[in-house]
């Protein structure tokens, strides 16, 4: 894909909590800037508590926004937008370095579907993924709400999605020897929480994967269901467990590893887009 | 100077038990004994503390008020009293509006000791808001200097603290000079910029007070205070201010926040822990309500304020500014409905759309304005609130209130804009296959109401099958309540028909994006739909006359389509309905089957006229099958209720003709007129009164007698008694020749 790799490098390996969010009403890329400035300020107003602040002073936190024009799927989707909150050691402020605390990017991939539909007003950013502290992801979402009109919602990805993404994750190439894919279950209605985890090793989920998919760059619900069908009861032949009884909370593979509550690491820039382009249809599904 | 306006309604967060309370030149007067009162405190402990806290309260500030001359506190054993019950409410509960102008005026009014008149400032914390006319008289003490300069200095601090809990500005922006010429004063001078920072607007900024400022700060030296008030100046006016001011500053101002900020923080917890309803008004935002609550929770309808995302420092070289906002008004600023006429052309929509539901003025103006993006930005906010907030989606139940109370906001403001917001039906759509019937049911059940007409087949599968499973399996009362949303929904979908009627050429925004053919068929169905579910509840509920009422009623609605609202279309109830409405135990029923049979006959005979007439080349004909369906059910009505010949003459398949062997074998006497006016157990009671009256001496009940010109009492009888549907009917529907023609049919 036409990623730059190494632009996007510090998305990988990152744990990055997913949120839906509704279109942004006259958001502009021209003023990121600005908008840095003024969250800037809205981030020291709340640190002080409410005194009042100058906009545009030199504070401790500070406010990177910026866009990621290579995240996208085509020129019809909307650059990525990156905010990015990072400390100033207050005794040096010239020489130490910047330490980020806190960063969240807005993107869409290939949701051009949804935001043709939308009038030129709001600008189309479905996906939000986070990583950092949960108060910084308030304050932050907290004014984009309130600055552009729009909501967010946690994004949870349902088990039904997290069977396709095993199965279109399993049939990726990865050039070097990739690790095991993970299977998690988990058995409700129990006192204590059972999980079940299940490690296949990658070229042996390939090779099924390879028997079912009937054509190539292709996948359908029946092919899916019968992969893990397969897989379900290869593993009631062992252990006699009827892994359909229970609910898939989280898929790792060498591509990526996405749990059900709606977080997503992503292991493979090649890959990255593809995995994006999924998690952006999702999150438009549950806005319309 | 006006010295202190006596507020009609306290504001205190303190239970009321009577009468005189209310009136607080009456409890000013002190050393009231009520007996009436005294008896209603016994109700419990907590109350009786509080009224006996309240009383001394109330004692203590009688007390400062009528004080006159210089006391000393040393030799003062009742102003000590009084001075530290004060302080104890003060800091356990805040006080009252009232409170705080009392004591303002005393300790600025120089009549007491310094010491005295800093404790009482300390101490003023508010327990819901501070009158703004208390704060003005109190600046009028400040400009006469009766106080000392500490008492000053304290109280600026104490006016910068409780900024936020006055309760309107406008007054204090006006006395923005005076504020400023305390400038001059050098200890005051770092709090009252920090007060001026926080009332200035661009108004304020002249080019005598930068002036004055540079004077200051060229007299003072560089100072945070004066730095801040002039990078205020220069954000509003950068064409006035040219001095560069260095960017970089931590804090402008020493806190000033003083003593109080921990009591105001106690009593705002305090407050919060209450029930709701003896919560004070607190600033009056939804700031307060976020307890502990997610972030993205979207529950809380957020409060109107301006768009922020203006942009309109001009430090940078080029002026930033996203919209042309220069002349609006602020939508905080917006309150009364003269205000939103002479400010329309320059309104901004708040930055969360959201906020306009509970705002009726937005909502007006909302009404006015056919933007796409403001129905599009509250399309996104609600659709998004309801998914995340749905008790029955989110298994998370503690939040039952807020949502029904949601759910009733968005209700009342359909009904407001006489329209049903789309994110609300594809809620409705996705949510009632999941609905259990029981939760928020009222809520639910009248934003049905406001459904556009759909295609059948999506209101089949959307909304009937759903509502048709729960509706059989509910109780009565259920029942009623979907019948009477069904009534609703109907009658705003004909209303809605009228209107866009009216306004055929205009482009319609919201049309209903269906044809009149397309109408008439999604009516047509919807009627279909509720007399199919009747018929099977009146079955399954044994004709419950409580059921038939809402049945009935919807079917007023329906037998005026045609003259009322203008649609083409007439649908007859079914047998299911008819029958038992014929035949009820209950002579309302059968009198509102009466005019509804009534109105049904107007409708057909003036749409017959008008086919006869062919005025207009008519684009829908009634099918033929519609009259005769009327006349098998008018035949059958005037058979039962007037010529004692339903059992013969009665045509409809599911109708009452019997043969006369069947009905000999009942060995009923006289079977033939026991459905008539007389005889009908719906009417009977009408009967027996009446013979009671006309022949007081007969016991014997001979209902025979009722025959002749006594029929045509009976009647005149029977109308006097309100049966004003029978009435229409009778006079409408059956064509009474001559006298013999009714003694035919008394027999």
């Amino acid at each position: 894909e036409n990623t730059d790799p190494q632009r996007t490098a510090f998305l990988l390996r990152k744990q990055w909590t997913l949120y839906s969010v509704t279109p942004l009403y006259r958001f502009s890329d021209a003023h990121l800037r600005d908008y840095a400035r003024l969250l800037s300020a809205v981030i020291a107003a709340e640190k002080q508590k409410g005194l009042a602040v100058e906009i545009g002073l030199e504070l401790d936190i500070k406010v990177a926004i910026s866009s990621l024009p290579d995240l996208r799927g085509s020129d019809r989707d909307n650059a990525a937008i990156l905010v990015q909150l990072s400390s100033r050691s207050p005794a040096s402020p010239k020489t130490s370095e910047e330490k980020l605390l806190w960063s969240g990017w807005f993107c869409s991939v290939s949701g051009d579907d949804f935001s043709e539909n939308v009038p030129e007003d709001f600008t189309c950013l479905p996906l939000f993924l986070t990583n950092g502290a949960e108060s910084y992801t308030s304050i932050v979402g907290s004014w984009f709400q309130k600055t552009f009109d729009c909501c967010f919602r946690r994004l949870a990805i349902s088990p039904l999605n997290l069977s396709w993404m095993a199965a279109m994750w399993t049939g990726c190439k990865v050039d070097k020897a990739a690790s095991a894919m993970e299977l998690v279950f988990s058995v409700p209605r129990l006192p204590q929480p059972l999980d079940i985890s299940y490690a296949i090793h990658p070229e042996d989920a390939k090779a099924l994967w390879d028997t079912v998919q009937k054509t190539p760059g292709e996948i359908t619900q029946e092919e899916v269901d019968i992969f893990m069908d397969c897989l379900y009861s290869h593993f009631h032949r062992h252990f006699k467990i009827h892994l359909s009884a229970t609910k898939l909370v989280k898929v790792s593979t060498a591509i990526a590893s996405a749990h059900c509550d709606g977080i997503i690491k992503f292991l493979q820039s090649q890959y990255l887009t593809g995995v994006l382009m999924l998690l952006t249809e999702l999150a438009i599904s549950q806005i319309q | 100077m006006q010295r202190r306006q006596a507020s009609k309604t306290p504001n205190q967060p303190l239970q009321v038990h009577d009468k005189n309370q209310t009136d607080l030149s009456a409890w000013r007067k002190g050393g009231r004994i009520d007996p009436e009162k005294s008896v209603q405190n016994h109700q419990s402990p907590n109350n009786q503390k509080n009224d006996s806290q309240q009383d001394s309260l109330e004692q203590a500030l009688s007390y400062f008020e009528k004080l006159q001359d210089r006391v000393s506190l040393k030799k003062n054993s009742v102003l000590q009293k009084h001075l530290t019950t004060v302080e104890s409410i003060a800091l356990q509960r805040g006080l009252p509006p009232e409170g705080i102008d009392v004591l303002l005026n005393v300790a600025l009014s120089g009549k007491l000791a310094d010491t005295v008149n800093t404790r009482l400032l300390k101490s003023l914390i508010p327990a819901s808001v501070i009158p703004e006319t208390s704060v003005v008289s109190s600046v009028s003490w400040l400009c006469v200097s009766k106080c000392s300069g500490n008492v000053q200095l304290l109280f600026l601090r104490w006016l910068i603290t409780m900024f936020d809990f006055i309760d309107h500005k406008e007054q204090l922006h006006a006395l923005y000079g005076f504020f400023f010429s305390f400038l001059q004063d050098e200890k005051m001078c770092p709090y009252v910029c920090h007060l001026l920072y926080l009332l200035t607007r661009k108004e304020n900024v002249k080019p005598f007070r930068i002036r004055r400022l540079l004077d200051l700060q060229a007299k003072m030296g560089m100072q945070s205070h004066l730095q801040a008030l002039l990078s205020l100046y220069k954000m509003f006016c950068p064409e006035l201010v040219t001095i560069t001011l260095p960017g970089k500053m931590k804090t402008y101002f020493k806190n000033s926040e003083g003593p109080w900020k921990a009591a105001i923080n106690t009593i705002r917890q305090r407050n919060q822990q209450n029930s709701p309803l003896s919560q004070p008004l607190f600033l009056g935002t939804a700031q307060l309500q976020s307890r502990k609550r997610k972030w993205n929770t979207q529950l809380i309808i957020p409060a109107s304020s301006t768009n922020k995302n203006n942009l309109k420092e001009d430090t940078e070289k080029k002026h930033v500014c996203l919209y042309s906002t220069n002349e609006s008004l602020p939508v905080e600023q917006l309150q009364t409905f003269s205000q939103l006429l002479q400010n329309i052309h320059q309104l901004e929509f708040p930055s969360q759309m959201g906020s306009v539901l509970t705002n009726p003025l937005l909502l007006h103006y909302m009404n006015c304005i056919k933007d796409e993006s403001v129905y599009l930005r509250l399309y996104y906010w609600m659709g998004q609130t309801l998914q995340e907030e749905c008790t029955w989606y989110v298994a998370d139940n503690n939040r039952h209130e807020e949502f029904k109370d949601f759910l009733e906001n968005v209700y009342k403001a359909e009904c407001f804009l006489q329209e049903g917001f789309s994110s609300c039906e594809e809620f409705l759509c996705k949510s009632l296959p999941l609905w259990d019937g029981f939760c928020c049911r009222s809520q639910i059940l009248r934003l049905v109401s406001w459904i556009h007409p759909n295609s059948f087949s999506e209101m089949k599968s959307h909304l009937y099958d759903p509502l048709a499973q729960l509706f059989f399996t509910s109780s009565l009362y259920f029942k009623c309540s979907v019948l009477e949303s069904l009534k609703e929904l109907l009658q705003n979908w004909l209303n809605w028909h009228v209107i866009h009627l009216d306004s055929e050429s205009d482009s319609q925004v919201h049309s209903l994006n269906t044809t009149l053919s397309g109408l008439v068929n999604v009516v047509a169905e919807l009627i279909h739909f509720v007399g199919w579910i009747s018929t099977a509840a009146l079955r399954l509920e044994n004709n419950s006359t409580f059921f038939l009422y809402f049945v009935l009623d919807f079917y007023e609605t329906v037998c005026d389509m045609y003259l009322k609202y203008n649609l083409p279309l007439l649908i007859m109830p079914p047998p299911g309905v008819f029958y038992p409405a014929l035949l009820s135990m209950d002579s309302v029923s059968l009198n509102q089957l009466c005019y509804i049979m009534y109105r049904y006959r107007t409708n057909l005979v003036a749409a017959k006229e008008n086919e006869l007439s062919k005025k207009k080349i008519l684009q829908f004909k009634f099918s033929s099958q519609t009259y005769q369906e009327y006349n098998q059910y008018i035949t059958a009505m005037v058979g039962c209720l007037w010529t004692s010949s339903a059992f013969q003459k009665d045509v409809h398949p599911q109708g009452l003709r019997m043969d006369d062997e069947l009905l000999k074998k009942t060995t009923v006497q006289e079977f033939k007129n026991s459905f008539n006016i007389v005889y009908h157990p719906a009417m009977m009671g009408y009967a027996l009164l009446f013979l009671q009256q006309a022949w007081p001496d007969d016991t014997t009940l001979n209902f025979s007698l009722i025959k002749g010109k006594k029929w045509n009492w009976y009647l005149e009888y029977l109308y006097a008694q309100g049966l004003n549907g029978l009435k229409v009917f009778i006079e409408s529907s059956i064509n009474r020749v001559s006298q013999s023609s009714h003694s035919k049919a008394g027999d």
